[in-house]
C-alpha cells in the first residue's frame, strides 16, 4: 500500500518535472536547431576531424614522432632546418624529429591537455557550485566570495601564479593551472542555475510532495543545469588550448623536447621563425582552427539552448 | 476629401527559411479630419501592423507592403524615405503601447520632446524647451519644468504615457495613431489617459485612429469602429449601431465577453472559444468559422466578402440576428 | 553619487584583503618554503636562517601575515633575486613602458572596434557582418604571442619597415623626462624620438589590441542589434527624426553602455596580454619583468607583480561600475 503510494508520487513528480521544464523536448529541439545551423555543422565537423586525428594519429604517423632521425640531425644547422625530403613529408623540426608525424600526434596531445584541463575544471567547479547551490547559507556565501576573488584575477595571471607553484614544470603544470582558472566559472554557473531552479515549479512541486532533498538535487536540479555547463565546457576547451600554449611560451610547460603538443611546439618554434617559419605556422593554424571549432560549436549550442532566440 | 484613405492594404512577412506569413490582407478604411476611428480585435489580428504600415515603420527587409495609403491625397507608399521622415512626427503622430520601453531610458524627457520640435518646427533649443514645458503642462504633467530634466524611469507609468502623448502631439499632427495606449497601465490610470486623449482631439482637426482589443475603450471614444479578424475587416459600423446590434458573430462574442455591471448575479462570462490561428486561413472559407457559434456549411467552403448589409459593412454568411441579442443570444449558442 | 562611490570602495576592501591572504598563502606554499623561494639562486643555509630571522618566518603565522601586509602597504616587497634591486624600484621603471603600450593598444581596440561592431550590426546578415563575426572569432583564437611573433616576422624581419623590438632606438639618444617615450619627445622637442617611439609601438600594440578589439567588436555588434529592436528606437522613427540623430542619440548612446563595461574589463586584462607581448618584443615593461621573473623563479618580483595586477584589476572594475553609474541614469538612483 505504502509503496504503491510512493510509486504514484514518484511518477507524478517525474511528470511534473518533464512538464515544467520540458527538459527532453528542449534538448531535442536544440539538436534539431543545431542540425540546421551551418555554424554548428562547421564547428562540429572541425571537432570531428580533430577527434579522429587525435585517436588515429599514432597509427597514421608515417615515422616515429619521438625519435630523432640521423638523416635529419645531420643536416641541422643553426641557420638551416631541413625541409621536405623523401620519407619526411615536412622535413625536420628544430631538434631533428619528423615534423609531420609530430604535427599529427600533436592532435592527440593537445586534445589530452584541453580535455583533461576542462574535465578537472568542470568537476571541481560542479562540486563547489553544487554544494553552494544545494546547501546555501554560509557555505554558499563563503564559496561564492572565494570564486569572486578567483575571478578578480585576470585568468592568464591566475594560471601563471598557479603554474609557478610547481617546483618542476611538466604537462600537468599546464593542465592544472588551466583547470583551476575554469573552476570559479563553473562553480558560479552551476550555483546560479540551481538557485534559479530552486523556485521553479517542478522543484517546488517535488518539495511540496516531500521528496528527499538529495533526490531533488540529483534527479531534478542537476540534469537541468547541464545545458549551460556543456556550453561553457565547449567554450572552455578552446581557451584551454590557447592558454596552454601561452603558458608553454612563458616557459611553464613541459621542458622535455620529446613532448609533441601544438602549444608547446608553437612556443618552442618561436626562435626559429626566420629559419623555418612552418615550424610555428602549422601548429598555430592547427590551434586556431581547433579553437575556432570549439567556439563555433559552443556558441551555436548556447544559441540553440537559449529560449530567447527560439521562435 | 478624406484625411486618410487606406485601400486594400496588405502586409506579408517573410523570413529566410520560413513560409511567408500574411498579417494584413486587403484592409480598406478612411478617416475624416477630426474623426476618431477604432481598429478593434484580438492580438494577432493585424491591427498594430496596419498602423505601423501607415506610419511606414515596418522593417523593410522582412515586410512586404501592398495596396495604397493616401494622406490628404498624397500616396505615402510612393514617398521617398526622406519625404516620409518629414511627415512622421509632423503630420502623423503615434502613441505606443508600453510607455516605459517606448521612451529612451538614457535621454532626459525634455530632450525627447524638444528633439521633435527642433526637427519639424525649426525651433531653437531654448524656444523648444519653453514649448516642451507648455506641452507637458497641457497633457497634465505637474511641475513640467522639473520633469524636463528627469529620465523616464523617474516617472510613473501614467506620466510616461502622458509624456509620449505630448511628444506625439508636439507638432499638432493632423492624424494621431494610438496603439493600445492604455493596455500597459493600471485601470484607474487607463481612464485618465483615455479622457486626456479625448479632450486633446475634441474640437480640433486632429483625427485619431484608436487601436485596441478593448471594446470598452472604443465605446467612449470612437465615431466609427472597424473590427478586424485574421488580418481582414469583418465588420464596420458607426459606434452606436455597433454596440446596439453587433452583427458579426465575432463582434458579438467580443461584446459578450466584457463583464457587465447589469448582468444577472451568477451569470457567467461567455468568452470566445479558441484563439487566433497563427496563419490566416481565409482561403476557401471564413477564418472565424472554427470558433464561430453560427457557422454553417458554406462558412467552411466559401470565403465571405465584405458587403453592405443594412447600413454597415459585414463579412459573414450567417450574421447574428438583432432579435437574438441580449439574453436570447445565449440560448442560441 | 558620492555615496555610491564610497560604497563601492568599501566593497573592494574585503576583496583586496582576501587577495592579500591568497598571495601570502601562495608565497608560503612555494616549493622549498618561502625563504628558499625568495633567495632563489643565492640560497645557502646561512642566508636562509638569516632571512627567516629578518622576515620573521619563524614567528606565528598571523603575525607573519600582518607583517607581510604592513610591508605590502608600504611597498616593500624585498629585492629581486635576478637584479638585486628593490622590486618596487624595478616596477617603477617598467611601469611607464607598460602603461604606454596598454594605452595605445586599448585606443586601437576602441577606435577600430566600436565602428566595426556598429557597421556589422547595421549590415546585419550581410557579407560585412559575416566577415566581421568570423574575424572576431579568429581574433580570439589566435595566441597573442604568435600574432606578435608573426607581425614581427613579416614587418620587421622580412619587410624591414618597422623595428623588431624595444621601445626606442638607442642611436636616437632621447632624453627621459616622464618615462613615456612618446610624451618625452614632445616635451623636449625631440620629435624624431617621438616618431621613433611611435614606430616601435605599432607592432606590439596591434598584437596586444587583438583580443580586446575582437571582444569590443562582438559586444558592440550584439548590443547595437539589441537596441535596434527596442521600442524607443521605433518611437524615435515615428517622430521622423533624421537617421543621424536616431543613430547617435537613440541607438549608440544606449548600445555603448555594455560596451563601456567591456572596455573597462579588457583594460584590466591588458597586463596579462602584456606579459606575452612584451616578451615577444623585448619591451622592458612590467610584462617583461613578469616573464623574466617566471623563467628565473624570481618570487619577490612575481609576488609584487601579481598583487599589483590583481589590485589594478579590482580597481578598474570599481572604476567601471562608477563610470557606468555616470553614464546610465537608471543605476544612479537604485
Amino acid at each position: 500500500m505504502a509503496s504503491k503510494l510512493m510509486q504514484r508520487r514518484r511518477d507524478r513528480i517525474d511528470e511534473l518535472a518533464a512538464g515544467a521544464d520540458e527538459g527532453v523536448s528542449l534538448a531535442k529541439d536544440a539538436m534539431r536547431r543545431m542540425a540546421r545551423n551551418p555554424v554548428a555543422i562547421t564547428g562540429a565537423s572541425i571537432i570531428a576531424v580533430f577527434a579522429v586525428l587525435a585517436v588515429l594519429s599514432p597509427v597514421l604517423a608515417p615515422k616515429d614522432p619521438f625519435i630523432r632521425y640521423n638523416e635529419l640531425t645531420d643536416r641541422l644547422r643553426p641557420d638551416a632546418i631541413p625541409g621536405p625530403m623523401p620519407g619526411f613529408l615536412l622535413g625536420s623540426d628544430q631538434n631533428g624529429y619528423d615534423f609531420f608525424s609530430r604535427l599529427l600526434v600533436g592532435a592527440q596531445q593537445t586534445l589530452i591537455v584541453g580535455v583533461m584541463a576542462t574535465l578537472i575544471g568542470v568537476s571541481i567547479g560542479i562540486v563547489l557550485g553544487g554544494l553552494a547551490g544545494a546547501i546555501g547559507g554560509w557555505v554558499d556565501t563563503l564559496l561564492m566570495r572565494f570564486t569572486d576573488i578567483m575571478l578578480s584575477f585576470p585568468s592568464l595571471l591566475l594560471a601563471i601564479s598557479i603554474a609557478a607553484l610547481f617546483a618542476r614544470t611538466s604537462q600537468w603544470t599546464v593542465i592544472i593551472a588551466v583547470a583551476m582558472v575554469a573552476v570559479p566559472i563553473f562553480a558560479r554557473l552551476l550555483r546560479g542555475s540551481m538557485l534559479a531552479q530552486r523556485h521553479s515549479d517542478h522543484v517546488l512541486a517535488a518539495t511540496a510532495l516531500g521528496v528527499h532533498r538529495r533526490t531533488i538535487v540529483f534527479r531534478h536540479m542537476l540534469p537541468n543545469a547541464l545545458g549551460p555547463v556543456i556550453v561553457q565546457a565547449t567554450l572552455t576547451l578552446a581557451t584551454a588550448i590557447i592558454d596552454a600554449a601561452a603558458l608553454s611560451f612563458l616557459g611553464l610547460g613541459d621542458p622535455d623536447p620529446v613532448r609533441a603538443e601544438w602549444g608547446l611546439m608553437l612556443a618552442n618554434a618561436q626562435d626559429y621563425l626566420e629559419v623555418k617559419p612552418e615550424l610555428a605556422f602549422y601548429p598555430a593554424i592547427a590551434i586556431i582552427v581547433v579553437a575556432l571549432g570549439f567556439t563555433l560549436l559552443g556558441e551555436s549550442l548556447r544559441e540553440a539552448l537559449d529560449p530567447k532566440t527560439r521562435r | 476629401m478624406a484625411l486618410l484613405e487606406v485601400r486594400d492594404l496588405s502586409v506579408v512577412f517573410s523570413r529566410k527559411g520560413q513560409s511567408p506569413f500574411s498579417a494584413v490582407d486587403g484592409v480598406s478604411f478612411s478617416v475624416q479630419p477630426g474623426q476618431t476611428v477604432g481598429l478593434v480585435g484580438e492580438s494577432g489580428c493585424g491591427k498594430s501592423v496596419t498602423s505601423l504600415a501607415i506610419m511606414g515603420l515596418l522593417p523593410r527587409r522582412s515586410a512586404r507592403v501592398g495596396g495604397s495609403v493616401a494622406f490628404e491625397g498624397t500616396e505615402l507608399f510612393s514617398l521617398s524615405d526622406k519625404e516620409m521622415r518629414d511627415r512622421r512626427g509632423k503630420d502623423l503622430g503615434m502613441v505606443f503601447q508600453d510607455p516605459l520601453s517606448s521612451l529612451n531610458p538614457v535621454v532626459p524627457i525634455g530632450l525627447q520632446v524638444t528633439e521633435v520640435l527642433e526637427r519639424h518646427r525649426g525651433m531653437a533649443r531654448k524656444q523648444a524647451r519653453a514649448e516642451a514645458t507648455e506641452l507637458l503642462n497641457k497633457v497634465g504633467i505637474p511641475d513640467p519644468t522639473r520633469r524636463l530634466s528627469e529620465y523616464p524611469h523617474q516617472l510613473s507609468g501614467g506620466m510616461r504615457q502622458r509624456a509620449l502623448i505630448a511628444i506625439a502631439l508636439a507638432c499638432r499632427p493632423r492624424l494621431l495613431i494610438a496603439d493600445e495606449p492604455t493596455t500597459a497601465l493600471d485601470v484607474t490610470i487607463q481612464a485618465q489617459i483615455l479622457s486626456l486623449l479625448k479632450e486633446l482631439v475634441a474640437g480640433t482637426e486632429t483625427a485619431l485612429i484608436m487601436i485596441t482589443h478593448d471594446l470598452g475603450v472604443v465605446a467612449g471614444l470612437c465615431d466609427e469602429v472597424n473590427v478586424l479578424y485574421g488580418g481582414r475587416i469583418v465588420e464596420r459600423a458607426e459606434r452606436h449601431e455597433l454596440f446596439a446590434a453587433p452583427r458579426h458573430p465575432y463582434t458579438h462574442g467580443l461584446l459578450d465577453s466584457i463583464p457587465r455591471l447589469d448582468a444577472a448575479r451568477g451569470e457567467k462570462l461567455s468568452p470566445i472559444r479558441g484563439s487566433v490561428a497563427d496563419n490566416i486561413p481565409w482561403d476557401g472559407g471564413c477564418a472565424f468559422a472554427p470558433r464561430c457559434p453560427n457557422a454553417l456549411r458554406t462558412c467552411v467552403e466559401v470565403t465571405p466578402e465584405l458587403e453592405w448589409h443594412e447600413g454597415r459593412l459585414l463579412r459573414c454568411h450567417n450574421p447574428v440576428q438583432p432579435a437574438a441579442l441580449g439574453v436570447g443570444s445565449k440560448e442560441a449558442r | 553619487m558620492l555615496r555610491f562611490v564610497a560604497r563601492r570602495l568599501l566593497q573592494a576592501i574585503p576583496t583586496l584583503i582576501i587577495l592579500s591572504i591568497l598571495i601570502f598563502a601562495w608565497l608560503r606554499s612555494l616549493p622549498g618554503g618561502p625563504a628558499q623561494a625568495l633567495l632563489g639562486d643565492k640560497w645557502t643555509p646561512e642566508k636562509e636562517a638569516q632571512l627567516n630571522a629578518t622576515l620573521g618566518f619563524d614567528q606565528p603565522i598571523w603575525l607573519q601575515y600582518l607583517k607581510f601586509l604592513g610591508r605590502a602597504i608600504t611597498g616593500d616587497f624585498g629585492n629581486s633575486s635576478v637584479s638585486g634591486l628593490p622590486v618596487l624600484q624595478e616596477i617603477g621603471q617598467g611601469f611607464a613602458a607598460t602603461i604606454e603600450l596598454s594605452f595605445f593598444a586599448i585606443v586601437i581596440a576602441i577606435v577600430l572596434g566600436i565602428p566595426l561592431g556598429y557597421l556589422a550590426a547595421r549590415f546585419h546578415g550581410r557579407l560585412l557582418d559575416n566577415l566581421t563575426v568570423i574575424g572576431t572569432l579568429v581574433g580570439v583564437a589566435v595566441p597573442v604571442f604568435f600574432l606578435g611573433a608573426l607581425l614581427k616576422f613579416v614587418f620587421a624581419d622580412e619587410l624591414g619597415i618597422l623595428p623588431p623590438s624595444g621601445r626606442q632606438d638607442v642611436t636616437i639618444n632621447a632624453t627621459t623626462v616622464t618615462g613615456f617615450a612618446t610624451v618625452d619627445g614632445l616635451l623636449t622637442r625631440e620629435f624624431d624620438a617621438t616618431w621613433d617611439a611611435l614606430l616601435h609601438l605599432i607592432l606590439p600594440s596591434i598584437a596586444l589590441a587583438s583580443i580586446p578589439m575582437a571582444v569590443i567588436v562582438r559586444i558592440t555588434r550584439a548590443s547595437v542589434l539589441d537596441v535596434l529592436d527596442e521600442d524607443f528606437v521605433r518611437t524615435a522613427e515615428s517622430k521622423g527624426l533624421t537617421t543621424q540623430v536616431i543613430r547617435r542619440r537613440h541607438v549608440l548612446r544606449n548600445a555603448l553602455l555594455p560596451v563601456s563595461t567591456t572596455i573597462g574589463l579588457q583594460t584590466g586584462l591588458l597586463l596579462a596580454g602584456a606579459v606575452l607581448t612584451e616578451k615577444v618584443f623585448n619591451w622592458g615593461g612590467l610584462g617583461s619583468l613578469l616573464a623574466e621573473g617566471i623563467e628565473r623563479k624570481d618570487y619577490p618580483r612575481l609576488q609584487a607583480l601579481i598583487l599589483l595586477a590583481a589590485s589594478v584589476y579590482v580597481l578598474v572594475n570599481l572604476l567601471v561600475d562608477v563610470s557606468y553609474a555616470i553614464i546610465d541614469p537608471r543605476v544612479r538612483v537604485s
